[in-house]
């Protein structure tokens, strides 16, 4: 993964002008405790079950984490046996060129996507286009993110940052570029720029013959590959072309059919606080007469063996990118998703992201600082992952590291912001117009939020009345 | 492609030397979570969770399914549409609609599926506590694609289909045929996050339950 998330592309400069920090802040809070409040009931409505279906979650997964190899190639023989084929990536540059070679030999220059953070991860897209291939996202958020010219900053919504007007103005101004137009008089009810998006798709998931998706779970046993979603771009994209190609990480893997029992509960819960996702697809290799008929799974490594290797940070590689801890992060909360530099932002990012990357950057160095390690992530994480205790891990590997800079700079800077409220506004600004500029100067600001160790690391209250105070605190 | 397979492995083998060699590799089958959570009478949670998600569902009786799927297409004003061809006809026997019959063997081309005013099927499985409906592209539900293109799905779903919890469902599935599970219509809560019902998919799902 590129450590250069931040300055590419650049925002368009109307999107700028029109991005306001207190909207921003207002979009983050009312979005997250939405989601979060959402969550909780319908995490309430399975009683002490909850509980044994995230330890078994996390069972499932540590278990597969910790035979990889064996589990790796029972899928590309299962894979295989039901007539896919298996392509291995050893780093982002292989994968990308890979894809590029499968999209070469259907002979088309256009692909539909399903939205997929691995192929964010490889900057996939930009990839293709230096082949000369456009790919087209079909997420609705991840459409609105491409025609503006911007980047996700969010794993689950991804144009969180952005509210209805500028939707509005994005969809008139760059749908036609890429398609059908938007409709005149185009107004920003969300039915309306939901319709226009409707439109603008369909024709291309008609005519479209290769796509390129992710997967949530690769199921070693069976060969199946399962992707979830609401809107249908994800049925479109995996079912009407020719080929389909999905790029999968390593880690994705689960055992056996019947644990997806288990992520089926949890995942959808965690993620958008509904018991169920509308729509979920499953596949196994090629089915005579439905669907694509040409199947190619590219397993992807690009550090997660790096991330393997660290017994402590290795349950990162457990995350089903539910995004529950984006949600309940006071730090993500203010800073939102772009202030991570990275395509996986929020507790899970600042643990994940300088393990893949290898902390060789001024970025990653502060990404273990980005959090107060109030412990909430590891409360709702459906994998029961001890995001706090990764992150003091990597703070002593950051802070044990050859030319370590960052650490008093963060504090001072952490001084600086948390000492009132209008510097912290300020210090967000900054880092907003400086999106498009060198990506140092973000860590002054994550490290900023993030460098609490003076607070005590065991909260002699419990971590549920500490929140409840923290909570009333802000507004 | 061999040498990054190899190279791929190798990396996965050199981190894991923390893994016993006589760890097996093998989880033993146990399922400390339950098969369901005792929310009430299946049809009954069923209905309300389809309904939660703005689904239209009756209850019918299994005598008068042929009457009931007539009222629907009327209701809706659906004049063609798609049909698996393994749907038992009668479920047709009181409907004027035009029915276009589709299988893989003679597949309906997209845009006739894209001009159809919806798709009539049966399921595999129906989970009430989620409110989600399975189907596995039998011969009464047809291809993936003809449930995904109109904008209309009306589902028949029939009691002995419906289980309480998803452990249940997942046991019942074949994972070597393509599933899709459906929970209400497709929707959207991408822009500020309103629920917005039906963006790419059916954009109505009606459900007969029959009983
Ligand atoms: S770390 Fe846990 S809570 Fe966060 S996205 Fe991953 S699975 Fe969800």
């Amino acid at each position: 993964m590129s450590a250069t998330f931040l300055g590419i592309p650049p925002f368009p400069e109307a999107a700028r002008a029109a991005v306001d920090d207190s909207r921003l802040r207002h979009n983050l809070r009312k979005a997250t405790h939405t989601i979060r409040d959402k969550r909780g009931a319908v995490v309430t409505e399975l009683e002490e079950d909850w509980e044994r279906l995230r330890s078994e979650g996390a069972a499932i997964k540590s278990h597969t984490l910790r035979h990889l190899d064996h589990y790796l190639e029972q899928l590309e023989s299962s894979v295989e046996r039901a007539g896919g084929h298996v392509h291995w990536a050893a780093d982002a540059a292989e994968a990308n060129a890979i894809v590029t070679r499968l999209v070469q030999a259907t002979g088309e220059t256009d692909v539909v996507k399903v939205k997929s953070m691995a192929t964010q991860e490889i900057e996939l897209n930009n990839a293709l286009a230096e082949a000369g291939i456009t790919a087209y996202e079909t997420d609705l958020a991840e459409l609105i993110v491409q025609l503006g010219d911007d980047l996700p900053s969010h794993i689950l919504v991804p144009a969180i940052h952005l509210g209805r007007s500028q939707i509005r103005e994005i969809f008139l101004d760059q749908m036609a570029e890429w398609g059908v137009a938007a409709p005149e008089g185009l107004t920003d009810d969300p039915r309306a720029l939901a319709e226009a998006a409707r439109v603008h798709l369909r024709e291309r998931f008609l005519r479209t013959r290769t796509a390129i998706s992710g997967a949530n779970f690769a199921v070693a046993d069976s060969g199946t590959l399962v992707v979830l979603e609401s809107e249908g771009n994800g049925r479109m994209c995996l079912t009407l072309p020719e080929t389909l190609i999905s790029v999968v990480g390593i880690e994705k893997i689960v055992p056996t059919w019947a644990d997806l029992e288990v992520f089926m509960q949890t995942l959808p819960r965690s993620s958008t606080g509904e018991r169920m996702n509308p729509y979920t697809s499953t596949w196994t290799g090629v089915t005579p007469g439905d669907g694509p008929q040409e199947f190619h799974l590219v397993l992807l490594d690009n550090g997660r063996t790096d991330v393997l290797a660290d017994t402590v940070g290795r349950q990162a590689l457990r995350c089903i990118r539910c995004s529950a801890c984006l949600n309940t992060c006071p730090v993500y909360e203010r800073t939102g998703g772009h202030a991570y530099g990275s395509v996986y932002p929020g507790p899970i990012g600042a643990i994940l992201t300088p393990q893949l990357r290898g902390m060789s950057s001024e970025v990653d160095e502060a990404l273990p600082y980005a959090s107060s390690l109030c412990g909430a992530c590891y409360e709702v994480c459906p994998v029961a992952i001890d995001i706090p205790e990764v992150l003091v891990h990597l703070r002593e590997e950051v802070a044990a590291g050859p030319g370590h800079l960052g650490e008093k700079a963060m504090m001072k800077g952490a001084e600086a912001v948390l000492g009132s409220s209008h510097a912290l506004n300020a210090a967000q600004h900054a880092a907003g117009a400086a999106r498009n500029l060198v990506p140092r100067h973000l860590p002054g600001m994550a490290g900023a939020w993030t460098d609490t160790r003076d607070l005590p690391d065991v909260p002699a209250e419990s971590f549920r009345q500490w929140w409840n105070k923290h909570e009333k605190g802000q507004s | 492609m061999s040498t990054s397979r190899e190279r791929v492995l190798a990396r996965v083998r050199a981190a894991l030397t923390d893994v016993p060699a006589d760890e097996p590799v093998v989880r033993p089958v146990e399922r400390p979570y339950a098969d369901s959570h005792g929310m009430g009478a299946a049809l009954e949670v069923l209905e309300d969770r389809l309904r939660d998600y703005k689904a239209l569902v009756r209850r019918v009786p299994a005598d008068r399914l042929a009457e009931e799927v007539a009222a629907a297409l009327e209701r809706r004003g659906a004049s063609t549409v798609a049909v698996p061809e393994g749907v038992d006809a009668d479920w047709f026997a009181r409907t004027g609609a035009e029915r276009r019959p589709d299988s893989r063997e003679r597949p309906l081309e997209l845009r006739e599926l894209d001009g159809v005013d919806g798709v009539v099927t049966a399921c595999a499985v129906a989970i009430a506590e989620t409110g989600t409906i399975v189907l596995d592209g039998g011969a009464d539900q047809g291809r993936r694609a003809i449930t995904l293109v109109p904008d209309y799905h009306l589902c028949v779903v029939r009691a002995d289909q419906v289980v309480d919890g998803v452990p249940q469902a997942v046991r019942r599935l074949d994972p070597a045929r393509p599933l899709t599970w459906i929970s209400g219509p497709s929707a959207t809560s991408d822009i500020e996050l309103n629920r917005v019902e039906g963006v790419h998919g059916p954009r109505t799902l009606e459900v007969l339950l029959v009983e």
